[in-house]
This record gives structure tokens, C-alpha cells and sequence, in this order.
């Protein structure tokens, strides 16, 4: 029984970075941009949160200094693909590229760094509880986070006027063009706030799970994400769902493993991959429904005149 | 139509400019990683007639002989690549101006490592060392277009009269290692997150439980594997689940500290690998099992200089030679165990201790090694099977 709270606990932690990173890149993509940079911004932000946890000592400038980090990128991105009109999918690359070398660059002195000894997060009261409370009350606050703005963000896209017009936007921007919204501003807020959602992510990976800086370390958490919001027919519940399922199904095969399963590895290594794509398919194979979600306008370069 | 056909043209002319963007960034990067960390301009001895005519790599005094490294990861790994670094600077230091010395970092284990080896001929360079497994086609084809030039590849096993291979025991680290986890469990269980299911890493598995054995027969061993060498996220989701399942002390073979720094956060166990990692985590911090590839990078420079040195053929360092230690022993190991781990220490370096050596069971029951047999390299080279007290099975050794 403590076996599987722990579990859980361990899959809230993990499925924490990919829950931050796609939320962001769903808002984005809701506005008809499909960002590929993701992964290099998590790389530089996790760079840049990790120096800021070094100097400083603190866990929530971290988070502002990557989430600056990764604004600051995705909108030289955007002013790319937006003003400019250049290729999403070719910048987005690009970025990715930029992003893995100039973190590498940026990080040389700080492969050897060390945070200090972390302190354990629990829930007054709560984390006490029995199962529940090694389960899900000793985490990392930015966990709880993730799922408060998940719903906030569902809240926003579904419930609010200004989500309606980002939801506008990425169904036809010619459009809400026509009607007077200021398409291209708005196009570039949802993109610096997929970078800052990417940006946090990233910072999450080195400040808080891994405690440690080391070149390429996101290891393609970043397209995992991208895959994800797709899988997830950009429904932020989904891709909650998603993160998590992925986060759960990884620490599943590894403790399969440590208890002496007898499976290959590798075919253990693949499952998480197979488990979300073949769950997330199933829940949204309705095509008409995909058709609905599905942003008309995304990847399309949009010409006011 | 025609409006369409312009906008994909522009299209295409972008997706090309970026290209070629992307490109000159990889290349601008190769280039300014190339470091030349040598004293240069010390060139001023005599010039004799002689030149590398001759297949043999004899050097004669004509300026420094030029020795260039090949790394597979950045310097600042604060492992792997690491450690070969610290080597190049302490024969550096050791021969002074009769050398000089550089490095090319992040050479991918691809073609392009060709491009890198030609490279480094080109820029006159008569000693190569390429410091990975991957390296070993391409260095071949390269050692055979230049037979005045020598080379020395780590890990692998193809050899040429001017290509020669070195390797260092890491499993003699494992087994020190395995000597303080085995002193030091409470649960009695350890756990390792391994990298790939290659005999090394096997071997490596086998030797830390053998010698946590050696010191409390009750030890289990739980193997997680992530299938990567470099993967920080899932080697410290790897070593979470170690963890959750009532592992205590933990060990890993692979190249980065997340697995030590899981275990000082989780207020476990663990070790350093490779290079000397304290500094990441000190509490949790047992020991770390390091490998010194200076005493063979020395020894193979010598030999360059001297023009003694002779192509193919495998060099195979542990203890011993001083190319195998275990340091900063933390001061958390109770005296008895540090006792211990010295002697296995002295044993091996006097060689009245063997680590393989029967009898030796594998984990399905079966005598591996009957009693006072002694495993040869070939054995210890070829190991697919887990000793008793691992859980589990080696992936894929079942279809050999």
C-alpha cells in the first residue's frame, strides 16, 4: 500500500513538467501557432532558472527568471512567424537548435554547480493522513499549481470573452481581423505565454527534480509536450491526463523493473509513449469531435491585408 | 494559382535560408569548442632531415609531438568526459614542452567523428585519442588512410598496426563500492540505475553485489534500466522507484549525478561514478568509484616519444595500475567497513585478491565459476547473466 502511494507521489512529480509545458503550448496553439522551439526553451530556461537558484537560493525567482527567459524567446519567435510570415515549423526548429546550443554555451560554468540541500514540502495537517497524505500532500508547491491552472486555463478558454477571441483567433484569424481584434498582438501574448509556461518547465526539471544543470538535460520532455497537446485534441483536462498517465506509466515500468518483472527493458522503456497515444486516441477518436477542437488556422501564416 | 506557386516559393526560400542557418551555427559551434590549451610558440629546437616517411610512429625531436583528444561530452560532464580531461592535462604538466596538447568536446558517435579525426591529422596532430566506443569505425577508416599517425581508442576492440585500444577495470570501483553499500543498508536491499544492458555495465551490476556480499550475504539487488547514458529526468525517476521499493544505497552507471542527488534528497545513499562527485551531495555522498586514465596516457606518451610505441593490441588498467580507485570515503562508513575496502584495495593492487574468482553462482541457480576458478578477461568481457542477489534478468540475454 505505501508502494503505491508512493507511486503516485512520484507520478505527480514527474508528470508535473510535461503537464506545465503542454498547458502552455495549448494556449499558443489555440491561437494558430505551433511553436517547435519548445524543448530549446526549456533547455535555456532550465539554464537560467538554475543559475538564478544558485545565486539567489530561491525556488520562486528561479521560476521568474526562467519564465522571463523563456517570454523572451518565444517572442523573438513570434515576432518571426507572425510579422515576418516566416515558416512555423522551420523557425520553430531553429529555436530548438539555438536553444540546445546556447544553453550549453550559457551553462559551462555551471555543470559543477550544486543547490543547496533541499527541505521536504508538505501540507500542514494533510500530509499526516494516512496513504493520501504521502500520496498527494508532499509535493512541490508548483505542483499543485499546475493543476490550478490547468483549470484556470480551462476556465478561460471555455467561460471567458477573452478566451473566445483566442479560440477566434486560431479558427479563423481573417475573421476576427474583420470583426477588429488586434489579431497579431494577441497571437504574440498566447506565444510568450507558451514560452513562459515552457520556461517554468524547464526550471522545474533542474531546480526542483533533478537538482542539477547538465547540457541537453531535458532529454525531449520538450516534443513530448508538443506531441502531447496534439494527442490531447487541445483540451487542457486531456492534457492533465496526459501528463500525468505519461509520468505514471514511466514510473510503472521503472518499478516493474526494480521488482524483478521479467520483460525486456526496452519493451518497457517504450510503454509510457504507447499507453498515452493509444489512451488519448481512444478518448478522442471521435473525428467530428477532433474537427471541433482542433485550431482551423494552426501552422497557417496569416496576411491581414 | 500563380499567387499560390509564389508563396510556396517563399516558403521553400525560407524553410532553405534557415537551413543553412541552422548549419553555420553547428559548424561555428565545432570550431570554437576546438581549444588548443597548449604553451604555444615553444617550437625552437633543432630541425633534423628526417621526416614521417616511415610507417613507424617515431617523432624525432623536431618540435612538441602534437597529441589530440576526441571527447564524446563536454568537458564539464563531471564524469566521463571529465575524467579523460584531467588526463590530458597531467601529462601535459608532465611533459612540459615536449607536447602539446588539445580537444575537440561533444564529437558526436556519428560519421562526423571521421571529419573530426581527419581533422585533427591534418592539423598535425601524430598521437589520437578517441575517447569512446562510437569512435571505433571511424577511427579505423581514418587509421588506415594515415599510417604515420598513431591512435588510441577507449573501450573498443578493433585494432590496426598504427590503432591500439585501451579500457580501464571499472569494475574493481564497483566492487569497493559495493564493500561500503553492503556495510552501510539498512533494508538490505540496494538498488543500481543502469544505462545500457551491455556486459560492462553487467559486469559492473555483478562486481558492486559481490562485494556488498562479501560483507552481508543477505544483500538483494534491484536493477532499473533507462536505456540511455545521458538521460537526467529518468535517472532520477529511475532512482525514485529504486527508492519507493525499499532500496537504501544506491549505485549508477550512468554519466550524470541525478541519481546521487535523488538519493541525498530522499535522505538515502549513493555514490559517485567516474569522477569524484562529493561536491553534488555531500550527505548522501558514500564514496565514489573514479577511474585515473592518467598512468595509461602517460605511459602511451612515453612510448610516442620514445618511438617504442606499437600498434594493436589491448591495454586493460585497474587498481593495479593505479587507473581504478575508490576516494572521499565518507566519514558516515563505520571504520570496520573502511578497513575493508583497504585491504580489498591492497589485494588488488598486490593481486592476492581476485574479484571473480569461484565459486560464483548466477541468479537462476547455476554454477557460473567453480570454486577457486578464476575468470580470464574473455569470461569477464562476455558476462550477460546476474550473480545471486540480483533480482531479475539481463534484458535480451536470453535470445543469445
Amino acid at each position: 500500500m505505501e508502494q503505491v502511494a508512493l507511486l503516485v507521489a512520484a507520478t505527480l512529480n514527474s508528470g508535473t513538467v510535461l503537464a506545465l509545458a503542454a498547458l502552455g503550448l495549448l494556449i499558443n496553439e489555440r491561437a494558430g501557432i505551433v511553436n517547435l522551439g519548445a524543448e530549446g526553451i526549456m533547455l535555456v530556461a532550465a539554464i537560467a532558472g538554475f543559475a538564478t537558484a544558485v545565486h539567489t537560493g530561491n525556488d520562486w525567482i528561479a521560476f521568474a527568471a526562467a519564465g522571463v527567459a523563456g517570454a523572451i524567446l518565444a517572442a523573438a519567435f513570434g515576432v518571426l512567424v507572425i510579422w515576418l510570415n516566416t515558416n512555423q515549423y522551420a523557425t520553430g526548429l531553429a529555436l530548438s537548435l539555438f536553444g540546445a546550443g546556447f544553453s550549453a554555451f550559457a551553462g559551462i560554468r555551471y555543470t559543477q554547480e550544486k543547490l543547496g540541500e533541499h527541505r521536504a514540502f508538505e501540507i500542514p495537517g494533510l500530509a499526516d493522513l494516512p496513504f493520501v497524505g504521502p500520496a498527494l500532500f508532499r509535493q512541490h508547491p508548483m505542483v499543485y499549481l499546475a493543476i490550478a491552472l490547468a483549470i484556470a486555463i480551462a476556465w478561460f478558454l471555455y467561460r471567458s470573452r477573452a478566451g473566445l477571441v483566442l479560440r477566434a483567433i486560431g479558427e479563423s484569424p481573417e475573421s476576427a481581423h474583420a470583426l477588429g481584434y488586434p489579431v497579431r498582438r494577441i497571437r504574440l501574448l498566447a506565444v510568450m505565454f507558451g514560452g513562459v509556461m515552457c520556461g517554468i518547465a524547464g526550471a522545474y526539471i533542474s531546480v526542483v527534480y533533478t537538482h542539477l544543470w547538465v547540457e541537453g538535460m531535458t532529454a525531449g520532455k520538450g516534443w513530448i509536450a508538443l506531441a502531447l497537446t496534439t494527442f490531447a485534441t487541445w483540451r487542457p483536462a486531456r492534457v492533465l491526463l496526459g501528463a500525468y498517465l505519461f509520468g505514471g506509466v514511466t514510473m510503472l515500468q521503472l518499478q516493474l523493473q526494480g521488482e524483478g518483472v521479467q520483460l525486456s527493458s526496452q519493451f518497457l522503456t517504450m510503454l509510457p509513449y504507447l499507453a498515452t497515444i493509444l489512451v488519448l486516441v481512444l478518448i478522442s477518436r471521435n473525428a467530428t469531435f477532433i474537427r471541433v477542437n482542433m485550431p482551423a488556422s494552426i501552422g497557417k501564416p496569416f496576411f491581414p491585408d | 494559382m500563380t499567387r499560390l506557386s509564389k508563396r510556396s516559393f517563399v516558403q521553400l526560400a525560407g524553410w532553405g535560408s534557415l537551413a543553412a542557418l541552422a548549419l553555420l551555427a553547428g559548424c561555428s559551434k565545432e570550431e570554437k569548442t576546438t581549444t588548443t590549451t597548449a604553451p604555444a610558440g615553444t617550437t625552437t629546437t633543432t630541425t633534423t632531415t628526417t621526416t614521417a616517411a616511415a610507417p613507424a610512429p617515431a617523432t624525432s625531436a623536431s618540435g612538441p609531438l602534437k597529441i589530440a583528444f576526441a571527447y564524446v561530452g563536454p568537458v564539464g560532464d563531471g564524469g566521463w568526459t571529465f575524467a579523460h580531461d584531467n588526463a590530458r592535462k597531467a601529462i601535459e604538466k608532465e611533459f612540459g614542452d615536449k607536447i602539446q596538447t588539445s580537444f575537440v568536446e561533444n564529437v558526436p558517435e556519428a560519421a562526423d567523428a571521421e571529419r573530426v579525426f581527419r581533422d585533427m591529422v591534418s592539423q598535425g596532430n601524430k598521437l589520437i585519442f578517441g575517447t569512446t566506443f562510437g569512435y571505433m569505425e571511424p577511427m579505423l577508416k581514418v587509421a588506415n588512410d594515415t599510417p604515420n599517425v598513431m591512435f588510441e581508442h577507449a573501450t573498443g576492440y578493433k585494432q590496426a598496426p598504427n590503432m591500439r585500444t585501451y579500457d580501464s577495470r571499472t569494475y574493481e570501483g564497483a566492487y569497493m563500492a559495493g564493500v561500503i553499500a553492503g556495510g552501510m543498508t539498512k533494508t538490505n536491499t540496494l538498488g543500481v540505475v543502469g544505462s545500457v544492458p551491455i556486459p560492462e555495465v553487467v559486469r559492473n551490476i555483478n562486481s558492486f553485489t559481490l562485494g556488498a556480499q562479501s560483507v552481508n550475504p543477505k544483500i538483494q539487488t534491484r536493477v532499473v534500466w533507462v536505456n540511455k547514458w545521458f538521460d537526467p529526468p529518468n535517472e532520477t525517476a529511475a532512482a525514485q522507484s529504486l527508492i519507493n521499493g525499499g532500496a537504501d544505497v544506491l549505485m549508477q552507471n550512468t554519466d550524470s549525478s541525478a541519481v546521487l542527488q535523488t538519493a541525498g534528497k530522499a535522505g538515502k545513499y549513493a555514490f559517485g561514478w567516474d569522477s569524484d562527485m562529493t561536491a553534488y551531495s555531500p550527505n548522501a555522498h558514500l564514496a565514489s568509484a573514479v577511474i585515473n586514465w592518467t598512468p595509461y596516457y602517460k605511459k602511451a606518451t612515453q612510448e610516442a616519444l620514445d618511438g617504442t610505441w606499437k600498434g594493436g593490441g589491448h591495454t586493460w588498467w585497474g587498481v593495479k595500475e593505479g587507473a581504478i580507485d575508490i576516494v572521499s570515503i565518507s566519514d558516515k562508513v563505520p571504520a570496520d567497513v573502511k578497513d575493508k575496502v583497504e585491504k580489498v584495495k591492497a589485494g588488488l593492487k598486490d593481486g592476492s585478491f581476485v574479484i571473480w574468482k569461484g565459486p560464483i553462482t548466477s541468479n537462476d541457480g547455476k554454477e557460473i565459476l567453480a570454486k577457486d576458478a578464476v575468470a580470464d578477461d574473455k569470461f569477464l568481457g562476455g558476462i550477460n547473466f546476474f550473480v545471486k542477489g540480483v533480482e531479475g534478468k539481463v534484458p535480451g540475454a536470453d535470445k543469445k
